[in-house]
């Protein structure tokens, strides 16, 4: 416990050194908008990333559907600070508390399905979400909602990326942590063990959706405009691949996989017809030759850095990931 | 009543080309449980090659129904030739590592393919030729209209179904692929092939794909490089919906996932079409996981 405390708080002094490095370099202009509006990019996908792999990575339940509550929060979130005046903080966390109940909505029904079911039934009500929003003219249909007041700035969101990375590290690493790791190895022994299989699943699910409604609401107020299709499965599955190349499990390879992809895309911008082609060649290398993602397992650790997590989760790699 | 019949005949013929996509969604899970998310692409890719078939062929002055069929042969080989490509080079030294590896390998399999399309071919739709011309047809009296096109889309549909029955019950590849769906492992040991049957399961579902691109070419007369994406999708619910594994299922599955979305469609609310498959879709798996015609599988501790 004691290391794990030192841990946490050199990650805490390393996150705000590096905060103020880049505070400094936007201030002074050595940092254009470019890269300004990239690093905001590179945090919304961090709290994607890592919120999917609570309920991906830790808890073994495949979705195809981040991008739907990423959806919920940003249109919640959009329609609070322009119609109702609200502040742009309760607004984000409106958004964010939406998301959630999404998430035990569709955490509920799904919990009878596993594997493959629960990804393609998770991709459905995100479609749904996306075609309920293509339909409702109060939220501007097909065109989308624009003019959201651009009120994300890098202090907010670094804040929103650290308590999340916060949150849901130290939920991992708690008792129900260990339970949803459990139902992640072997559901039948965990519930055979006492664990309530039910309501950890439906947490990670409400977290993980709490987590991506305000990325979302936190990217609407980034780029001013949102439509329907920016929330499609493409999105989320654009969540998953971070997950998965950054190592499924490990909340230093989401954030390295988040970081990754987004800087990939990005640069992959000035080719445009070689971007998608470059970006799934990438993808399918890396999963022939390193399947396990950039990091595998890791955990942030002082001085055994690189080293995996020894032993109880050696076995993952073969097992039962969905 | 008439009307509710005539939509009843365009939901046929759309469920058709969404059940010949569906098997080989099916076939392929049913071997190696893999969600191919790049079937759909292999569909568009078959509708490519059989638009620029079916222009050469016409340009050369064969007959309306040479045409048809050649440039159907064709597209089936070459998008059967593809799926075996991508089986063997993508999915193949996959076979041992975990579901989420294979499914990212197909999402990039299947970015790939659209934007390989996209670089070749221009991101713009490009108009199919009419191979046929197109007739009208009355039944019986009745205002009730069929198109030559849904008549050569019903035939063609089941002229494939009954020649993929008779290769899954009778030939040799067929008892193999059935072995290898059961249990890899005894399959194995009993002497078969595994390698080769995956192969020819892919081959077989990429040819049902691509001629369902041709089919779909030939409705819609509209082909683009992305075109695969929706279409993909929906034959997977098809899929789902009779059972996947289960052969007879995604015909059914797709018959009726086709019907249901022309009647929605048929009813005024076109935009919310996408949104009931996958409400059925959710419904289904809430209500019935294996499907219309699936078996229950209990998991074994």
């Amino acid at each position: 416990m004691k290391k794990l405390n030192k841990n946490f708080w050199v990650g805490i002094i390393v996150a705000l050194a590096f905060y103020g490095v880049v505070q400094v370099l936007l201030t002074t202009g050595i940092f254009t908008d470019v890269t300004r509006s990239m690093l905001l990019l590179i945090g919304v996908n961090i709290m994607l990333a890592v919120s999917l792999n609570l309920i991906t990575g830790i808890t073994g339940q495949f979705s195809i559907g981040h991008a739907g509550f990423m959806s919920v929060g940003a249109y919640t979130s959009a329609i609070l600070t322009l119609d109702y005046n609200v502040p742009f903080i309760p607004g984000i966390l409106a958004g964010g508390l939406l998301a959630a109940v999404f998430g035990v909505l569709i955490g509920m029904p799904t919990l009878r399905l596993n594997g493959d079911y629960l990804a393609i039934a998770t991709l459905g009500f995100g479609e749904i979400i996306r075609i309920i929003m293509l339909n409702t003219e109060y939220v501007g249909g097909a065109s989308g909602l624009s003019g959201i007041p651009a009120k994300t700035t890098w202090t907010m969101l670094f804040l929103f990326t650290l308590i999340t990375v916060v949150v849901i590290n130290n939920f991992i690493g708690s008792t129900h942590g260990r339970a949803c790791i459990a139902i992640r190895e072997n559901e039948i022994a965990a519930e055979a063990m006492g664990i309530n299989t039910t309501r950890y699943k439906i947490i990670a699910f409400t977290i993980g959706a709490l987590f991506a409604g305000m990325a979302g609401g936190l990217s609407a107020h980034t780029f001013y405009v949102i439509t329907p299709g920016s929330f499609n499965f493409l999105k989320s599955f654009e969540i998953i691949v971070m997950v998965v190349l950054g190592g499924l499990g490990s909340t230093a390879g989401s954030i390295v996989g988040a970081v990754f992809v987004t800087l990939l895309y990005t640069y992959l911008r000035e080719f445009p017809e070689w971007r998608m082609i470059i970006y799934s060649i990438v993808l399918i290398l890396m999963m022939i030759f390193r399947p396990s993602g950039l990091l595998g397992k890791t955990k942030f650790s002082l001085g055994r850095f690189g080293k995996k997590e020894a032993k109880a989760n050696d076995a993952i790699s073969e097992s039962s990931a969905p | 009543m008439e009307y509710f019949i005539q939509q009843l005949i365009n939901g046929i013929s759309v469920g058709s080309i969404y059940a010949l996509i569906a098997l080989g969604y099916t076939m392929v899970y049913g071997i190696i449980k893999l969600i191919n998310f790049a079937h759909g692409d292999v569909f568009m890719v078959g509708s490519f090659i059989g638009l620029y078939s079916a222009k050469y062929l016409a340009n050369a002055g064969f007959s309306p129904v040479v045409v048809l069929v050649l440039s159907l042969v064709i597209s089936m080989t070459i998008s059967g030739l593809l799926g075996i490509t991508i089986e063997r080079l993508a999915y193949k030294p996959l076979r041992k590592s975990t579901r989420i590896a294979a499914l990212i390998t197909a999402i990039g399999v299947s970015f790939l393919l659209e934007y390989t399309g996209v670089l070749i071919l221009g991101p713009q739709a490009q108009g199919f030729p009419d191979i046929m011309d197109k007739k009208q047809y009355t039944l019986f009296g009745t205002s009730i209209q069929v198109e030559s096109n849904q008549v050569m889309i019903l035939l063609t549909t089941i002229i494939l179904m009954v020649i993929l029955q008779y290769i899954v019950r009778y030939t040799k590849t067929g008892k193999a692929m059935r072995a290898v769906s059961f249990d890899v492992e005894a399959a194995r040991l009993m002497g078969i092939n595994v390698d080769r049957t995956i192969s020819a399961t892919f081959a077989i579902g990429s040819a049902l794909a691509a001629a369902a691109g041709v089919i779909f070419g030939m409705t819609y007369n509209s082909v683009d490089p992305l075109m695969g994406v929706m279409p993909g999708l929906k034959a997977f619910v098809a899929a789902v919906l009779g059972g996947i594994g289960s052969i007879p299922g995604a015909l059914v599955g797709g018959l009726l996932l086709g019907t249901v979305e022309t009647e929605i469609s048929s009813l005024g609310f076109s935009s919310w079409r996408d949104g009931v498959a996958f409400a059925v879709l959710i419904l289904i798996l809430i209500f019935k996981p294996s499907g219309l015609f699936g078996k229950n599988v209990r998991e074994k501790v």
